[in-house]
């Protein structure tokens, strides 16, 4: 006697798997097609060639890249001390759980917007740069021929997305039983060295996670930008945002998308294989 | 009428590990089984199969003559209390118990007696306004046994329900269960691990193990004459002590040969042992059945005593019988040093006999 | 009865510890304060050099200024409308499959969470350009459904793995009560399972309509003339005046930070990495 076949988990997956082949997988193939593809249906690399060619890419690229490198270290840093910090239960740590969480919910228009409030000629920065005897007459910051709006962008990504990193590190950090901090610490261990050799290493996996979510995010940085520092600096998603709305080009604009999709794959895959997590790290 | 049978019923999960292996049991009407194992021996599994809360591998299920396998636990007129207790946080103690009650479609009036009458057979009338997680462990538990009972289901399953509670609470809603199913006429399969729970409440019990039941008999029988030397170890507190022994004719008698002496082999046993076709054989005898003595006398077993444990009531003893370690219960007045010598005496007929191959009981005639 | 206290340099230890992370709550906390405070001077003020670092004149104009400008009130209808499609939509399609994740053992499970965790980070930006040629074939360009449409996409991952969760955290066991009761499956879901996940869900929600409200690149390509508010303001940014920036930075902001207190509770199952 054959037990009869449960359909059930199927009808209930079917909707979400039609919809993200719709509008997930099917678009994506269809960047590819845009990007090679021009309207006769020619195969062709001549998008690529004038998105290469274009002034602006080189800039975006790097920009793009200078953005990852700079922001990313310092996130992990600072979203492992407040990790830490939620972790060791303080009085009133719900108040700073709270806080810390705050950016999640604040979108990078918005952010931009706020770091702009803070580094404009006639902002907050200079005001309390002049208040303390620093200045006497307003410092422009965003001057493209300066680092400063790379600067600005590094610190309005920081401050928004480190929640993000913070809350996936603190999800791990619950996994870990307390035990092993407790057995470390009975053997001797100081606090460094508990967080160096028993919490990190077993952390892990949550860091492959955050890392892969923050670079794949980190590649699209876009209002944050545009918000912050206006002409003065742009990235690949900026690029292909100008490319559409600006240049009515969907061509140049999708082989940016592509190559958004191929640096993301391209980065996931490597955190894969350098952070790989054998399966007895596991907790 | 509601007996259940289950016929050769076998589940298994992810296509290899096979929880209930080929069971056939059949509960009589209003009779009240009791499944009992170590834990991952099938018995919940079993008993989810029953309630239709697993679909089965193999095998059939009846329940009143009726052949429920393939229906869905709402047409098995069944009720079942969850180890867990499964009491809806949502609902208040009033609509818990009514829960069943509305799902059958009863007019308002019969649903408020049934939960009344429900309620004060458990003692939780005055609670029925609150919600779970205003209750106590034990009162929740009477809760879920309440909502089970209100519907008068034909059959009643329980998986572990007093599981959870302390061991004081326990004991006293053991009582009070075993008053409540006698006056429900529900037939009843109780699963549980805890050997006196089983030989307290129930009238049959079923030892299970590695998916099938190895002996299912009155609690007194499955005591007293163990199918097997897993459900002699398993079950009574302590377990029944084994001593290897060879089989020896002397004169017109038979007798049997263990490191601390030689006990005669009542003739009832005769014909049976001799039928094993070999020497070897392991005797089982319960704590409670070895008499100590101070005195050396012929059929007994020679030991020195290794720990004396008093337990008010009565006294615990670690005896060391050549090799072997053999518990004895005796009175609480009887309390000898450790070191001293005693001879046990075995009363022929509280001996149990086992293969010492595959560890089944040989029954004389 | 003496006090035991804790060694001095455990104190001190305890001490730094509450100062770190008083200085990280300051790092976040003070952006706020100066949009809202910028938000909230008189429109003078705003172009003002130095600027007041404490509220001393609060004045509502300049937000006045930012709300009656043209087409703001409609952009954010057009905001609360896509965020409000996107987050029903989402949980119509996701939580049955969140519920699946959470229920069932059946062959695929791990193939189909492993889609939804891959498709969860993904850029979003690669699907608004090709979307965008596909709205103008179909004729949704530039509706608040085409963006609706594309955000779903974009929160349907989250939700999947949200409502699973949800689900997850509700016993088995309260389900199969229900239907040892008398329910079949749906009416146990509905009866027992749906009252139970309620909160859980409505956080998911929630997020859900955060999320929306606050993607701009999508929006931005998917529209023209019926801009949602992020898309709006990014498009218009450079030529906008200051005041009006400041202004709708701080309008963005509000919805999600109540949003945020609203689930502060499930925060961490929202992004949580483990899934069973």
């Amino acid at each position: 006697m054959r037990r009869r076949f449960q359909w059930e988990p199927y009808i209930l997956l079917l909707p979400s798997t039609v919809y993200l082949m719709l509008f997930f997988a099917w678009p994506m193939l269809q960047a590819f097609e845009l990007a090679f593809r021009d309207e006769n249906g020619v195969w062709t690399l001549e998008f690529i060639q004038r998105m290469v060619n274009d002034v602006n890419f080189w800039k975006a690229v790097r920009t793009t890249f200078i953005l990852i490198v700079t922001i990313i270290p310092l996130q992990f840093l600072l979203a492992l001390a407040m990790a830490l910090l939620v972790n060791a239960k303080l009085r009133g740590s719900d108040l700073f759980v709270y806080i810390y969480a705050l950016p999640l919910a604040i979108s990078d228009l918005a952010a931009g917007i706020i770091w702009f409030a803070i580094f404009t000629e006639r902002g907050y920065l200079n005001t309390v740069l002049y208040s303390l005897g620093i200045l006497d007459q307003p410092y422009i910051f965003l001057n493209y021929q300066t680092a400063w709006p790379v600067v600005a962008v590094v610190l309005a990504e920081v401050w928004r997305a480190t929640s993000i990193v913070m809350v996936v590190l603190v999800a791990g950090l619950q996994a870990i039983p307390r035990e092993y901090d407790e057995a470390a610490q009975v053997f001797g261990a100081g606090w460094f060295t508990r967080l160096w050799r028993v919490t990190l290493p077993l952390l892990r996996p949550s860091i492959q996670v955050a890392l892969i979510l923050r670079t794949i995010l980190a590649f699209q940085v876009f209002a944050v930008v545009l918000a912050v520092a206006g002409q003065a600096l742009t990235v690949l998603a900026a690029e292909a945002y100008r490319w559409y709305g600006s240049w009515r080009n969907p061509h140049v604009a999708a082989a940016y998308a592509a190559l958004i999709l191929v640096l993301s794959l391209g980065t996931t895959v490597f955190y894969l294989r350098t952070l790989q997590v054998s399966e007895e790290v596991r907790v | 009428m509601a007996e259940i049978r289950l016929e050769n019923v076998r589940k298994v999960f992810d296509r290899k590990v096979v929880a209930v292996d080929g069971v056939s049991l059949m509960v009589k009407d209003q009779e009240f089984t009791v499944l009992l194992g170590p834990s991952g021996c099938g018995k919940t599994t079993l008993l989810r199969c029953v309630a239709g809360l697993e679909q089965v591998d193999g095998g059939r299920i009846f329940i009143g003559g009726r052949d429920v396998t393939f229906l869905p636990p709402r047409q098995r007129h069944i009720a079942m209390v969850f180890q867990s207790y499964a009491v809806f946080p949502h609902l208040t103690v009033f609509e818990n118990i009514a829960f069943g009650l509305r799902m059958q479609r009863q007019p308002e009036a019969a649903i408020r007696q049934r939960v009344q009458e429900a309620a004060e057979l458990l003692h939780i009338a005055d609670l029925l306004e609150r919600y779970p997680s205003q209750l106590s462990g034990g009162q929740r538990q009477r809760v879920a046994v309440a909502r089970a009972i209100a519907v008068h289901p034909e059959v009643l399953l329980m998986d572990e329900p007093l599981s959870n509670l302390d061991a004081l609470l326990r004991l006293e809603m053991r009582a009070e269960l075993k008053r409540l199913l006698r006056d429900i006429h529900a037939t009843t399969i109780y699963v549980t691990h805890d050997q006196v729970e089983a030989l307290s409440l129930g009238d049959r019990i079923a030892v299970m193990r590695d998916g099938r039941i190895l002996q299912y008999d009155t609690p007194l029988a499955v005591y007293d004459h163990p199918a097997n030397t897993f459900v002699g170890g398993f079950i009574g507190n302590p377990p029944m002590n084994f001593l290897k022994g060879m089989l020896r004719h002397r004169e017109d008698r038979l007798e049997v040969a263990t490191s601390g002496g030689t006990l005669e082999v009542p003739e009832a046993m005769r014909s049976a042992l001799l039928a094993q076709n070999r020497d070897d054989v392991i005797i089982g005898v319960r704590a409670e059945n070895i008499e100590p003595q101070t005195q050396e006398a012929p059929n007994t077993l020679r030991g020195t005593v290794l720990v004396v444990e008093p337990l008010g009531s009565h006294n615990l003893l670690t005896v060391r019988v050549g090799e072997e370690h053999v518990k004895v219960s005796t009175s609480a007045d009887f309390r000898p040093r450790s070191g001293e010598t005693l001879w046990l005496r075995v009363h022929p007929d509280k001996l149990r006999w086992f293969d010492p191959e595959t560890g089944q009981a040989i029954r004389g005639e | 009865m003496e006090q035991t206290r804790p060694p001095m340099s455990q104190r001190i230890n305890r001490g730094l510890t509450y100062l770190v992370a008083l200085a990280i709550a300051l790092w976040i906390l003070i952006p706020i304060y100066l949009i809202a405070l910028a938000a909230f001077s008189p429109r003078q003020l705003v172009y003002s050099w130095p600027k007041p670092l404490l509220p001393t004149s609060i004045s509502i104009e300049t937000m006045r200024f930012f709300l009656t400008s043209y087409g703001v009130l409609a952009s954010v209808r057009n905001s609360v409308v896509v965020a409000v499609i996107t987050l029903f939509l989402s949980l119509l399609i996701g939580a049955p499959a969140g519920y699946a994740l959470a229920r069932y053992v059946f062959r695929g499970h791990h193939a189909f969470q492993l889609l939804i965790l891959s498709t969860r980070a993904f850029p979003i930006v690669i699907l608004s350009i090709p979307m965008a040629v596909t709205f103008i074939n179909w004729g949704l360009y530039d509706t608040v459904l085409s963006v609706a449409l594309v955000h779903t996409a974009m929160a349907l991952p989250t939700t999947v793995l949200v409502t699973s969760s949800v689900f997850i955290g509700i016993p088995k066991e309260l389900e199969e009560a229900a239907m040892t009761l008398g329910c079949n499956r749906l009416q146990a879901v509905l009866r027992v399972v749906l009252p139970l996940a309620l909160p859980g869900l409505a956080a998911a929600a929630i997020f859900t309509f955060v999320l929306s409200w606050n993607e701009v690149f999508a929006a931005a390509i998917l529209t023209l003339q019926n801009r949602t508010l992020p898309a709006k303001m990014v498009v218009q940014l450079n030529e906008s005046p200051i005041p009006f920036r400041f202004a709708g930075g701080f309008f963005l902001l509000v919805p999600s930070l109540l949003f945020i207190f609203a689930i502060r509770k499930y925060l961490f199952n929202l992004w949580g990495v483990k899934l069973k």
